[in-house]
């Protein structure tokens, strides 16, 4: 990687973690973790979900006081001083900034009020626009992050919203920042514009800590991986000449089997859109005359940056949403009101984009979560009756079929893990043998074990002859699962293409807005 | 330092401790106003504790006392179980009790064992009506129903004098506004010769049972929770969150019904623009208490009806005003809400490191 500083070793220190130790109870969700950043280096900290990034992070940003170790970082006369723990106040005057994966935006100023609020006093009454202005755009030209300041925060897209947590940091002259999942809400191209804006700024100096579970961004962007696995650091090596398969094994403790792709053999068309609109004129999630067929035995990809048209798609998949025009059918039914139940009458699996707010109801019991959609059933009630024995035996059965670790079938729901939460809901989807699956990001926030294990009955359910529509903004899980790929932007949706000899730049261009053709 | 570390789940032992802890607190806390006041602190509270049950007439007042706060109670957890926010009971309960008295004062002769439970049916039945014209503006149009219930209470009372001052006035009863008495076939069975205690008690206590066992066990009951805890996923999963709002506001306003019919029928005979004290409101602290839980009314209200009757006899007794029994629910109820902490947060001493 070309780089004007010096060599690693003789870079300045900036950052010093030694022996951090936290303990939940009987979890270690730390052991005695060891890190060390200079200045200018680009540093991955990689690890599954638990495995004690986030407890470190908190650590680090004083929301936890670490039961064990210290935490050195670098004042400004480059003199290596103790953090004390427990206060995010004494961690960002350190000079640490951190941008998390969900934006911690108020969308109704503009960029310039929301980079400079927090850094001046409630009792002052005026502070100079100007000045905080100069700076940004100093901070701007130099990054190369560049956003419209003036407008409110809430009409920028999700790239430029970044842009302006980045800012935000750099605003409050950072010597450490942390990107925690920074690109799972880009488009490859905006990715790209990502990284290149990391590596100039870390030439300057800066130190960077990068979280993610993309391992290819990560060997191309940083110079060191530290591994965390378990709430123990595993590995901390040069990124050079490291591989995915080896990173991907240090993560999850076991060789991971390479996917192989199999075709699918698709059958009678159970989806039928013909120029079908969901939603209005003027609203941002909406579907503008998509024509669109998924065949039973297939699984049909939609890839997009989330907000072109997903949510309405869903929604109308899902029955919560009813079109506006064209011709929508199921399996030869018209889809007309929206009605969620009659879905799942139809046979349509729905595994919801968001499994905390639409997929569980946190404080009812996984046997509870497991019937939800079909509890009028008879197997489920008799006389008005739930038949608990019956709802447990049934949950067990499932807790045992899909691996969900739980304290049984009575625990409450909001108890469980997000990867366990997800195996409870393609329990309750699978179990059914539905003829549709709608799997909208049915991955998000899931680690590589709990990832593979959704993708594996993902193919089960196609293999056994289901319609699968599945909306993802991963390409790669598009790309291993989907046989025919669609991409939807502003609301409308591509044709849907052959994976096999699909270009990933191409799909990432039609992504970003550019027309099919233009984009070959 | 401590911090607040949030619980997966709450024993239910600590729930109850909660609701205890809430109690002795708030009882505690009234020493405050009772020292100022220049109230012999310990002898007041002897007398409370005497007049709430020293005696079995004692006892027999506060089960009275606590029958309609039950009923309001469970209109309360029952509503709020399923986020629906209800404030309107106090408005139910007289509307309630306005139907029982244009049922059961002469309009329909029928036996007892017809008249009564029509009397009770009639008034659970205009309590419901009431609750649903707010549940359905909630739904249909997004009204917010703590504003439309709580300005229906003013709507209903002023409605209830309007009658007593016209075509309900009793004729007999020398210009007083009030009914005309309910017909000994409409009238509640006394349990015990010589008491006021009366057979809405036993109402009450089977109601908070069969709510526990809908709430708990049902196909409707599951729906309500769902509808409660996570209106969005409830919808997403097919249940009709409309209807299952709707029969909600019935349950809620017909048990808030209920409270104004067994008052009426088993104690006054007749209504009047007073009959209830606040009870509607009462409720809502009853089942906030009770943590929401239809079993756990039952000693809360017995709880709340022991602190104003036990208030009132050692107000007459001492001279301190009676205003103190509002003072100790209202401590209970910030005490219980103080104790929410508790129950949804685990407290943990964090040493600060030296700098």
């Amino acid at each position: 990687m070309p780089s004007d500083l010096p060599p690693h070793e003789t870079r300045p220190l900036v950052l010093s973690l030694s022996g951090i130790t936290k303990r939940f109870g009987a979890l270690t969700a730390n052991d005695a973790i060891d890190l060390d950043v200079r200045a200018g280096e680009i540093v991955a900290l990689l690890g599954e979900n638990g495995a004690g990034k986030t407890t470190l992070m908190s650590i680090l940003f004083g929301h936890y006081v670490a039961d064990a170790g210290s935490i050195h970082i670098a004042d400004a006369s480059g003199q290596m001083a103790p953090l004390p723990g427990g206060s995010a106040q004494a961690a960002l005057a350190a000079g640490i900034g951190m941008v998390h994966q969900h934006f911690a935006l108020a969308e109704n100023l503009t960029g310039l009020e929301n980079i400079v609020l927090g850094t001046v006093p409630l009792w002052r009454l005026g502070f100079s626009r100007g000045a905080a202005r100069a700076k940004i755009e100093g901070l701007m030209r130099g990054s190369g992050l560049d956003i419209d300041l003036d407008v409110p925060v809430g009409r920028l897209s999700v790239g430029e919203q970044q842009r302006v947590e980045i800012l935000k940091a750099l605003y409050r002259d950072v010597r450490v920042l942390i990107l925690d999942e920074p690109t799972a809400v880009l488009t490859p191209q905006e990715a790209e514009g990502l990284a290149q804006t990391v590596r100039r700024l870390a030439a300057r100096g800066l130190a960077v800590l990068f979280i993610s579970h993309k391992l290819q961004e990560v060997l191309a962007l940083c110079e060191r991986i530290v591994v965390l696995r378990g709430g123990a650091k595993v590995a901390d090596r040069p990124s050079a000449g490291a591989d995915r398969a080896t990173l991907a094994e240090l993560m999850v403790g076991r060789p991971i089997p390479p996917r192989t792709r199999t075709p699918g053999r698709p059958g009678a068309c159970v989806l039928d859109l013909d120029g079908v609109s969901v939603g209005r004129a003027g609203e941002r999630d909406r579907l503008v005359e998509a024509t669109l067929k998924v065949h039973a035995g297939e699984i049909v990809g939609i890839a997009g940056v989330s907000g072109n048209g997903q949510g309405a798609l869903a929604g109308l998949v899902a029955g919560l949403m009813a079109p506006s025009g064209g011709r929508a059918d199921l399996a030869g039914t018209r889809l007309g009101a929206a009605n969620p139940a009659a879905r799942v009458a139809a046979g349509v699996g729905r595994i919801p984009e968001d499994r905390h707010r639409d997929g569980t109801i946190g404080a009812l019991s996984v046997a509870e979560n497991l019937v939800i959609e079909t509890i009028a059933a008879p197997e489920n009630q008799s006389a008005g009756f739930l038949r608990y024995g019956a709802l447990r035996a049934r949950a067990a059965q499932a807790i045992r079929d899909y691996d969900v670790r739980c304290p049984g079938p009575d625990a409450a729901i909001r108890a469980l893990s997000g990867g366990n939460m997800q195996k409870v809901v393609l329990a309750r989807v699978l179990e059914r043998a539905p003829r549709l699956v709608l799997a909208h990001q049915p991955t998000r926030g899931l680690d590589i074990g709990a990832t593979t294990d959704v993708h594996r009955r993902l193919l089960a359910a196609r293999g056994r002859g289901a319609a699968v529509l599945l909306i993802s903004e991963d390409l790669d899980e598009l790309f291993a699962l989907a046989d025919r790929i669609a991409v939807i932007h502003a609301g409308r949706l591509s044709p849907a293409l052959p994976a096999e000899g699909l270009d990933l730049r191409r799909v990432g261009l039609m992504m970003a807005g550019h027309a099919a053709g233009e984009a070959a | 330092m401590i911090r607040f570390v949030p619980r997966e789940r709450t024993p239910l032992w600590l729930t109850v401790a909660v609701s205890i802890g809430a109690g002795v607190a708030a009882l505690l806390l009234t020493v405050i106003p009772l020292a100022l006041s220049g109230a012999p602190v310990l002898r007041a509270f002897g007398l409370m504790a005497q007049g709430a049950a020293g005696s079995g007439f004692a006892l027999a007042e506060t089960l009275t006392r606590a029958t309609p706060l039950i009923f309001t109670g469970l209109a309360a957890a029952v509503a709020f179980r399923a986020r629906l926010w209800n404030i309107g009971a106090e408005g139910q309960l007289y509307a309630g009790a306005l139907a029982a008295v244009a049922l059961g004062s002469g309009a329909i002769a029928a036996p007892a064992y017809v008249l009564l439970p029509l009397v009770l049916l009639g008034a659970a039945l205009a309590g419901a009506a009431l609750l649903l014209v707010p549940v359905l503006f909630k739904t249909r149009f997004g009204a917010d129903e703590v504003v439309v219930t709580l300005l229906l209470n003013f709507v209903v009372l002023l409605v209830v004098q309007m009658m007593l001052e016209g075509p309900m006035k009793d004729e007999m009863a020398l210009g007083w506004p009030q009914s005309a008495p309910l017909l000994d076939e409409a009238t509640l069975p006394r349990l015990f010769a010589g008491l006021r205690l009366h057979a809405g008690l036993v109402l009450a206590v089977v109601a908070a049972g069969l709510l526990h066992v809908f709430i708990g066990r049902t196909v409707w009951g599951l729906r309500l929770r769902a509808v409660g805890e996570n209106a969005r996923a409830a919808r997403y999963a097919g249940i009709p969150v409309g209807a299952s709002m709707a029969l909600v506001g019935l349950l809620s306003g017909g048990l808030a019904g209920l409270a104004g019919a067994c008052e009426v029928a088993g104690l006054k005979g007749y209504l009047t623009a007073d009959l209830s004290p606040g009870f509607g409101y009462a409720g809502i602290v009853v089942a906030t208490l009770a943590n929401l839980s239809p079993l756990g009314v039952v000693p809360a209200a017995i709880f709340v009806a022991g602190v104003f009757v036990g208030a009132d006899s050692m107000s007459r007794a001492i001279g301190v005003s009676n205003y103190l029994a509002d003072l100790v629910v209202s401590f209970a109820l910030l005490s219980v809400l103080v104790g929410g902490l508790v129950t949804r947060f685990r407290i943990v001493r964090v040493r600060r490191e030296p700098v």
